[in-house]
């Protein structure tokens, strides 16, 4: 068949899926009209029509404008055709049920290690504080330390008094963008053979040891573990989770197995995506907790010992329990 | 061929085309978007006005811009930012299909890797080692910036005549002169000439006659008559 017959003879089929896809794409046009639902059951026979033109066209040598015609036709419908189907409410319940406790679990050998990397600096600077106070300086300087101890002064502005609500969401927003920034950024760092990651994780365990330790030395210990053990289990289980998440696409850099380092690198990041959405929603929540729960002066350090013990209980179970198969 | 021309196979069993987006169309979209989000920025800060809830308020608008800008915008408006969207750009999964939510937060997120040392150093890196200019985002994520072309102009044949071929030619040398016919009204008559008098084996003319020749072949290829 000549190419001119060939358009003659399926031009209308065509324009019809053109302008079926044009209201498919678009957003403001309604895809109530009944036309297009009914057209709309027999998208997919069309498309696998318009695909079997586009393979004619080619082994007839049609021409490249022709070609090129099909080719943009078979490539809208291929979008139209396989988009993802998304059911958020469900995703989303589906997720935080199963899909982030199981991902979690599923790299234990990295949250182990993100664990060790983290906290064994944190441990470490700690003690070595309450040994030798003045290895503080060394870690931070002066001015540093001092601005924290400020923070958790008995008649500091956040503890001697009560903030207004005003400054608890003040403060949400200063802890959402802060934490969630660092862990997003270790996370990211791990495509550099891990290195970001392990950079993030050592840094900042031993600089919120450093915090700690000197903190206790300086009698503000009162005041500190209180404010942090109860965001404490949301946000350094976070913290371990990025760097786990990271280390896993560090790995994939350092050992792709059978495949090229880009593909393992692919593969490595969809394993790794339910960790990264888990992590942020950590994170928020950890902002929610610091800003309206820990900063609360009025309740006493039983009672946020109290919760705080709890919610580390909580989140200790979630990852160990939540998800798994019955019987398992 | 050197081209940028991503082809991938669908289900359907036919091959479809992605023309694949440089590094420097994307840094322009880039910068598009980035006085955009500066613009943002700076509007946000009415909100410190507002005393403790403003000031909040400005904070979440900064990690919204900073994080959730480029996603937001590939998820809602057909895998392009504005940037993008100006510069005839768009994001898709190396297999054709829209971006989805992870490819888009993956990218995004890497991004910050990209960024460095300066100036995007490891991301342009990346995309000129790549065969299909992916940063390393776009590795991790598996997704290709891709041209939204434009419907090319219609075809107009330059003239009415039709002529059989006389010479036997492959499926693709009549391509090429289709192509020719096709592409006639676009190109100037010197050009056309040029162009014609190549294929002087073929028409056996020279000069205008020759163009003419071959157009009139391209008609007959063509199959109007």
């Amino acid at each position: 068949m000549k190419q001119e017959a060939f358009e003659e003879r399926y031009r209308a089929q065509w324009e019809s899926v053109e302008r079926w896809l044009d209201t498919a794409e678009s957003r403001t046009k309604s895809r109530r009209d009944a036309d297009w639902r009914s057209l709309a059951a027999e998208f997919p026979e069309r498309y696998r029509q318009v695909c079997q033109h586009l393979a004619l066209a080619r082994s007839r040598g049609y021409s490249p404008a022709l070609e090129d015609r099909l080719n943009r036709l078979a490539l809208r419908g291929h979008r139209q055709l396989y988009q993802p189907r998304v059911r958020a409410l469900r995703a989303v319940v589906q997720f935080i049920a199963f899909g982030f406790p199981s991902a979690t679990r599923a790299h234990w050998q990295f949250m182990l290690a993100s664990t060790l990397l983290f906290f064994g600096p944190l441990a470490a600077m700690t003690a070595a504080i309450a040994i030798e106070p003045t290895l503080a300086y060394s870690a931070l300087d002066a001015p540093t330390l001092h601005n924290i101890e400020a923070m958790y002064a008995e008649d500091a502005e956040h503890f001697g008094i009560e903030r207004g609500s005003g400054g608890d969401f003040e403060m949400f927003g200063y802890y959402l963008f802060n934490n969630t920034t660092i862990g997003l950024r270790t996370i990211a760092g791990g495509v550099l053979g891990g290195l970001g990651s392990l950079f993030f994780l050592l840094f900042n365990g031993f600089y919120i040891g450093a915090v700690a330790g000197h903190l206790t030395q300086a009698g503000l210990g009162g005041n500190f573990w209180p404010f942090v053990v109860g965001h404490g289990s949301l946000e350094l289980t976070a913290i371990v989770i990025s760097g786990g998440a990271g280390l896993r696409l560090g790995y994939a850099m350092w050992a792709p197995g059978q495949r090229r380092r880009s593909h393992a690198l692919t593969d490595a990041a969809r394993a790794v995506l339910p960790l990264i959405f888990g992590a942020a929603l950590m994170f928020v929540l950890a902002a929610v907790v610091e800003a309206f729960w820990s900063s609360t002066v009025w309740l006493p350090a039983a009672t946020k010992y109290a919760v705080g013990a709890l919610l580390w209980l909580l989140v200790g179970l979630y990852f160990a329990r939540m998800g798994r198969l019955h019987g398992s | 061929m050197l081209d940028t021309l991503q082809t991938f196979e669908t289900p359907e069993g036919v091959e479809l085309g992605l023309k694949l987006a440089g590094p420097a169309p994307r840094a322009i979209a880039w910068s598009i978007d980035f006085v955009l989000k500066l613009v943002l920025l700076v509007m946000s800060l009415v909100l410190l006005g507002l005393g403790g809830v403003g000031s909040a308020a400005q904070a979440i608008v900064y990690f919204a811009v900073l994080w959730l800008y480029n996603v937001l915008f590939e998820m809602f408006t057909n895998g392009a930012t504005p940037g993008k969207k100006l510069m005839g750009l768009r994001v898709v999964n190396t297999n054709g299909t829209p971006v989805g939510w992870g490819g888009s937060v993956l990218r995004n997120l890497v991004r910050f890797v990209d960024m460095l040392p300066v100036l995007y150093g490891f991301g342009i890196l990346a995309t000129l080692l790549n065969q299909r200019f992916q940063r390393l985002g776009d590795i991790a994520a598996n997704t290709v910036v891709v041209y939204q072309s434009p419907p090319s102009p219609p075809a107009t044949a330059t003239s009415e005549a039709a002529e059989p071929l006389r010479v036997p030619l492959s499926v693709a040398d009549q391509r090429w002169i289709l192509a020719y016919s096709e592409r006639g009204s676009r190109l100037s008559k010197e050009r056309l000439v040029e162009l014609a008098e190549v294929l002087e084996p073929v028409t056996g003319k020279r000069g205008e006659e020759a163009a003419d020749r071959l157009s009139a072949h391209g008609n007959w290829l063509a199959g109007r008559s």
